[in-house]
């Protein structure tokens, strides 16, 4: 017999995995929606924010503040990283087929991926707590961290804030009619090429978040590029590549179905998320909220 | 410039044959390392090609091709350590199940446009590696599978000239004939009927499908072949390795084995193999000097994709036709 606080203890640590899965492919999707580019690089951005967060605190010491200071700076730091990677080659890409854009991407996996093994070795790593939220609340007699309960809490505030920048502002509006049509949008004098460079980085910062805020829940290995962005393409060919809801949805959906396939398959729960992914591209082969292209 | 009326004098060298009769000279050239490179080589430039069946024929970005070449390599050891089957079992047996295993997952991955082809591509290979890696019962887990039995080459002892040679040049000699065997097979299929209806896909799927061509049923016969081509490259490799490894299904070998297409230059059937010939020969120097080999990996690709797009053989070719231009 399953008792009910092991079943809520599930749902909670499957609904903590979706939100830090949201904040990275919330911005593999970002990318691909407005700049048509599937970057496979965003893995490595995610793991790259990981290992600088970490050496910010051994900088900065185990205090609160500096937790939150190393996260800030990790994050700012890749989506510099992504823009200055945007400025200088990936720009080069866009005119070009598919296939050497996502190579390029693939080839920047490798690079990144040494560097980081070059900078911090191949043990690994880990980040504590911040003191501030070390305690737990007990809610139906299972321990719910406060750092937990706080992720929980910033993904649908990332989420509404992604929504509100490309819904309600300006900005957003120019955001849009770039993913649309973007010869158009430059004829009527914007500058589409920092347009591009300005969400690129965002989606990098979105990844660096990710990797710098899992440091206190994950260790850093090597190798924990490719395990996320895999996890992000499975979220996102669920809820449909470039729409932000169905990115959210995924996130959710994969988190649970993590969390409750140990049940059925002990050892591989990562295979229930497979099977759903499957059922999914038979049915729905767009995603639950994408849209159907043709090409 | 395409129809010279007379083909010249590069094109009258036999350049097959030449490079076929190098080849099988390499045990006889007194180091046992030449022989070792070029059984690298040979099994590499087979996985390459069956690649491109993929990427250069039909048109198709396949992030995950190593997942092929693991269950190659791992069915045919599993067969032969495990089991103690003879080699001819391991080695039929690895295309047939790398071809059910491409089979699986090609019918997902063929219901999809081209990039979300290549990202479902690299999550199925990942999937390989996970039980290569975690099922410690049948594949030995993360320490893999070490002291895998070479073939039994007895029946060569009778050979003239072949006789007194070394296992491992006596193995080599034979995973080149079974290479070119199967180089010679992908070469049928890339100018039958079959192999030319791949490329009218890759140019134009829209128009195949108004001709009544079924697409994803020729999309995944390809991935099928390929799968089943990278299996047998997979065996060889284990064999020559003697042992198998999760690496072989990590989504490096599959960047890897990409890149050897690239640099070759996809745009033509030997493309391939050069590439896997150069980049082995590169590796092979660089890492006397680095442990980095990715990020080299990494950095040629930036500049292969900027620079020389065409990879040697389009490279060459363009300079060739430059060079005749002006003369």
């Amino acid at each position: 017999m399953i008792e009910p606080s092991f079943i809520f203890g599930q749902f909670v640590s499957g609904l903590s995995t979706a939100m830090y899965l949201f904040l990275i492919a919330s911005g593999l999707s970002l990318i691909f929606g407005v700049l048509g580019v599937l970057n496979f690089a965003h893995g490595s951005f995610y793991m790259l924010g990981a290992y600088l967060a970490w050496q910010l605190v051994q900088w900065l010491g185990p205090r609160t503040e500096s937790f939150w200071l190393a996260v800030l700076g990790a994050a700012l730091a890749v989506a510099l990283v992504g823009a200055v990677i945007e400025r200088l080659l990936l720009r080069h890409m866009y005119r070009r087929e598919e296939l050497y854009q996502l190579l390029f991407t693939y080839a920047l996996v490798l690079v990144i991926s040494d560097v980081v093994r070059y900078a911090w070795g191949t043990q690994q790593l880990g980040v504590s707590r911040p003191p501030s939220m070390e305690g737990a609340f007990l809610v139906f007699g299972t321990n719910v961290p406060i750092y937990t309960v706080f992720i929980m809490l910033l993904g649908p505030a990332i989420a509404l804030g992604i929504w509100l920048l490309l819904n309600r502002t300006g900005l957003g509006r120019t955001v849009r009619a770039a993913a649309l049509d973007r010869e158009m949008l430059s004829a009527l004098g914007t500058n589409v090429g920092w347009l591009y460079t300005g969400m690129f980085a965002l989606g990098s910062f979105f990844a660096g978040l990710g990797g710098a805020l899992v440091t206190p829940v994950r260790s850093l290995v090597p190798g924990m590029d490719v395990e996320i962005i895999v996890e992000a393409f499975i979220i996102v060919v669920i809820g449909g590549l470039g729409s932000l809801w169905g990115t959210f949805l995924g996130a959710v959906i994969y988190g649970q179905v993590l969390a409750f396939g140990i049940l059925v398959f002990p050892r591989f729960s990562i295979f229930a998320a497979f099977v759903l992914m499957a059922v999914i591209l038979v049915v729905r082969p767009w995603g639950l909220f994408g849209k159907p292209i043709e090409r | 410039m395409k129809a010279t009326p007379h083909r010249g004098f590069v094109q009258r060298v036999p350049w097959l044959t030449l490079v076929l009769l190098v080849m099988v000279t390499v045990p006889w050239m007194g180091s046992r390392f030449y022989t070792f490179l070029a059984t690298d080589i040979v099994i590499l430039a087979l996985f390459a090609t069956s690649l491109n069946l993929l990427l250069g024929y039909t048109g198709l970005v396949s992030f995950g091709h190593a997942a092929y070449f693991g269950v190659g390599a791992y069915t045919c050891a599993i067969l032969m350590k495990t089991h103690g089957l003879p080699f001819i079992v391991g080695l039929l047996g690895a295309p047939v199940l790398a071809g059910l295993v491409a089979l699986v997952f090609g019918y997902f991955c063929v219901r999809l446009t081209r990039i979300y082809f290549a990202m479902l591509t690299l999550a199925f290979a990942q999937i390989v590696w996970g039980i290569c890696f975690k099922w410690n019962a049948v594949t030995g887990g993360e320490q893999g599978m070490s002291d895998v039995p070479y073939p039994d080459l007895s029946w060569m002892a009778a050979l003239p000239l072949v006789g007194n040679l070394r296992v491992g040049e006596q193995y080599y000699l034979l995973a080149l004939a079974i290479v070119a065997a199967c180089l010679a097979l992908l070469r049928m299929i890339v100018n039958s009927p079959f192999g030319r209806m791949l490329t009218v896909i890759r140019e134009n799927p829209e128009r195949a499908r108004f001709i009544g061509v079924d697409v994803r049923r020729y999309e995944l016969a390809a991935f099928v072949l390929a799968g089943a081509f990278a299996g047998v490259a997979g065996a060889l490799f284990g064999l020559f390795n003697r042992g198998v490894f999760p690496d072989f299904a990590y989504w490096s070998k599959s960047a890897e084995v990409l890149i050897m297409v690239i640099l070759g230059g996809m745009s033509h059937f030997w493309g391939p193999a050069i590439g896997a010939a150069a980049l082995i020969l590169l590796n092979q120097q660089i890492s006397a000097y680095t442990q980095f080999w990715p990020f080299v990996l990494g950095s040629t690709l930036i500049v292969l994709l900027f620079v020389f797009p065409g990879g040697i053989v389009g490279t060459v070719a363009a300079g060739w036709n430059r060079m005749r231009g002006r003369l």
